[in-house]
């Protein structure tokens, strides 16, 4: 029988590999692939044949076109987890083998990429950091800081801010919207910088920034985003928070709507997880002078984050037991079952 | 390749499908690099002589079609597909009979498949894949999950027996998902995968199925602790690093 067969037998695996060229010819190559950190497959040699013979009668596959590689690429851009796009993108560009290409696409995925991250750049000259966001997008590449009242010139692909210019007059909101957007600042970067080790804040004006005086409604937005990036440990995370906060003047009331957002990413030498959890939540305030509606709007938001982070908690204590079995105490082990068999 | 594979690690898992369809339209020449290297979640057929699943996967594909463990045809049919020998179609059956009685007692529920072929080191190779869909919907008797699924691959190498014992190599790759949805605490989303190696020598007295049974069980044991350690504890000490629970944000945390 196959069981008692003499025959010696190494430690060395060959992996038959049939490389297709597209015009389908066949090639053989011998690989030996003991690598203990690489995960092994093993393929039969007969098998393999007969895949190749009917893979090589399978219908010609069309090529893609330049627009839809782009389209691949842009795709792997965009999904890279928080931190790694950087990587991604080295690896794109040599399974891509197309500068141009891969040059045209990263120009289009990097900014997406980056908007939607929030990513925080350094400004030169001691102004501080600036988020990159839509909401303070005033062109392509430049970003307001509300803070500084600076404008960020910003270089997508390298992710650097390579200049710093003053904010124009039209570029600002109103000295009406202004207090209520400074006083919620202040109390934004307070509540940050208690609760998030590596965060940063900002508030912008999305509606009605040229707003003279009450009698009008508006909108402001607080934008949070923190980001633990670990590289060299393979551990990469972030969190982001955005807060629209609308203003009726009407009714005096303001409403705020949240979106609370935390990705992850972890590899280890014998695999890799990625966390994604998201909340939305709602509430509502009084509209009074701008001191007090932001001390209130500013308690609301650390209410809200604060409860979603203990039910995440919550989620994390509850989740082995409803994945996984308990204790195997009470199952047969696996030797019993043969006999049962 | 080495770029493809880092591409795909980096990839979220739940996106796996796509992005392993992507790299063969990019790389058609290393289509069967890519296909035997990356690992997707398990597809299932129905056998139509008996009505029971069975799972899919390269090793019981041949082209298009795919060889049931139960009715040992290929679906749909083939004309010269490769069959194991009859020995080890014995083996195979008896397999698959005692997997389904483990995978029940572990899991509650599910499919599992094992699949065997000789090699060409006069040994044989068998692949023992589970899969379990422990959502609200699926086969979960716990179910709370919106989404949860598990799928594992175990492929062992025999080798020939020498001197009363034999060679074991054991690859396993377990691919965990899993989803909660709740008013409370919205959308919560975790997937990845694991894979480890163990190789033993074990005596033959006790025969194939229960040497590789053994090992698939202290295989599983052990991953099931890591995806503990992993899965819930590091991703949880990540969130709590970027927003330490109200107790602890007085401190600061030193920088990495």
């Amino acid at each position: 029988s196959c069981f008692t067969n003499q025959k010696a037998f190494t430690d060395h695996y060959l992996l038959l590999h049939i490389s297709l060229s597209l015009s389908f010819s066949s090639a053989f190559l011998l690989f030996l692939v003991p690598n203990k950190s690489k995960r092994f497959r093993f393929f039969p040699l007969k098998f393999a044949l007969q895949r190749a013979r009917k893979i090589g009668m399978a219908e010609e596959e069309t090529e893609l076109s330049e627009e839809q590689r782009k389209e691949i690429a842009k795709w792997f851009l965009l999904n890279a987890p928080a931190g790694e796009i950087q990587y991604v993108a080295k690896d794109l560009k040599s399974v891509l083998n197309d500068d141009d290409v891969y040059n045209e696409a990263v120009s289009e995925a990097f900014p997406v990429y980056n908007k939607s991250h929030m990513i925080c750049l350094e400004m030169p000259g001691r102004f501080g950091d600036v988020l990159v966001t839509s909401y303070g997008e005033l062109q392509d590449n430049e970003y307001l800081d509300p803070k500084t009242a600076q404008v960020a010139i910003v270089d997508h692909v390298k992710q650097v801010c390579t200049e710093v210019r003053p904010a124009t007059d039209e570029e600002l909101p109103s000295p009406y919207i202004e207090e209520y957007r400074c006083a919620l600042d202040i109390e934004m970067s307070k509540y940050v910088g208690e609760a998030y080790p590596k965060g940063f804040c900002s508030v912008y004006c999305t509606n009605g920034k040229d707003v003279e005086g009450p009698g009008s409604d508006f909108e402001l937005v607080v934008v949070i985003s923190a980001a633990r990036l670990s590289p060299q440990n393979f551990c990469n995370g972030s969190w982001r928070s955005i807060w629209n906060i609308e203003f009726k003047d009407d009714i005096q009331i303001l409403e705020l709507k949240g979106k609370l957002q935390q990705v992850g990413a972890h590899y280890f030498e014998e695999g890799n997880v990625q966390l994604d959890a998201r909340h939305e939540c709602k509430d509502s305030t009084l509209f009074q002078s701008p001191d007090d509606s932001a001390v209130s709007i500013a308690t609301i938001i650390r209410h809200h984050e604060t409860e979603y982070l203990a039910s995440l908690e919550a989620s994390y204590l509850n989740l082995p037991d409803t994945t996984f079995k308990g204790s195997s105490q009470e199952t047969s082990s696996y030797s019993n079952l043969i006999p049962m068999a | 390749m080495e770029a493809a594979m880092g591409l795909m690690r980096r990839m979220p898992p739940r996106h796996s499908e796509t992005a392993l369809s992507a790299l063969l339209s990019l790389l058609p020449q290393h289509s069967s690099d890519l296909l035997s290297q990356v690992d997707l979640p398990l597809q299932v057929l129905c056998d139509v002589d008996n009505g029971k699943e069975f799972i899919l996967c390269e090793y019981n594909r041949d082209a298009d079609s795919y060889r049931s463990p139960w009715s040992n045809k290929y679906h749909p049919p083939l004309e010269d597909g490769p069959y194991p020998s009859s020995e080890l179609r014995k083996l195979e059956i008896e397999a698959n009979d005692i997997f389904a009685i483990y995978r029940d007692q572990y899991y509650e529920g599910g499919i599992s498949s094992v699949y065997m072929w000789e090699d060409d080191n006069e040994g044989f190779v068998a692949c023992f894949l589970i899969k379990k869909d422990g959502s609200k919907t699926g086969h979960g008797r716990r179910g709370c999950l919106e989404e949860g699924a598990w799928d594992a691959i175990h492929v062992i190498e025999v080798g020939p027996e020498e001197e009363g014992t034999t060679r074991y190599c054991l690859t396993s790759t377990v691919m965990l998902s899993l989803t909660t949805d709740d008013e409370s605490s919205g959308t919560f989303s975790l997937s990845g995968s694991l894979r480890r190696q163990m190789n033993m020598n074990l005596s033959v007295a006790d025969g194939h199925l229960c040497n590789m049974g053994k090992m698939i069980e202290e295989m599983e044991g052990k991953l099931r602790n890591s995806l503990d350690q992993v899965y819930f504890g590091k991703t949880r000490e990540m969130v709590c690093t970027l927003r330490p629970p109200a107790e602890v944000a007085q401190m600061r945390l030193p920088d990495s």
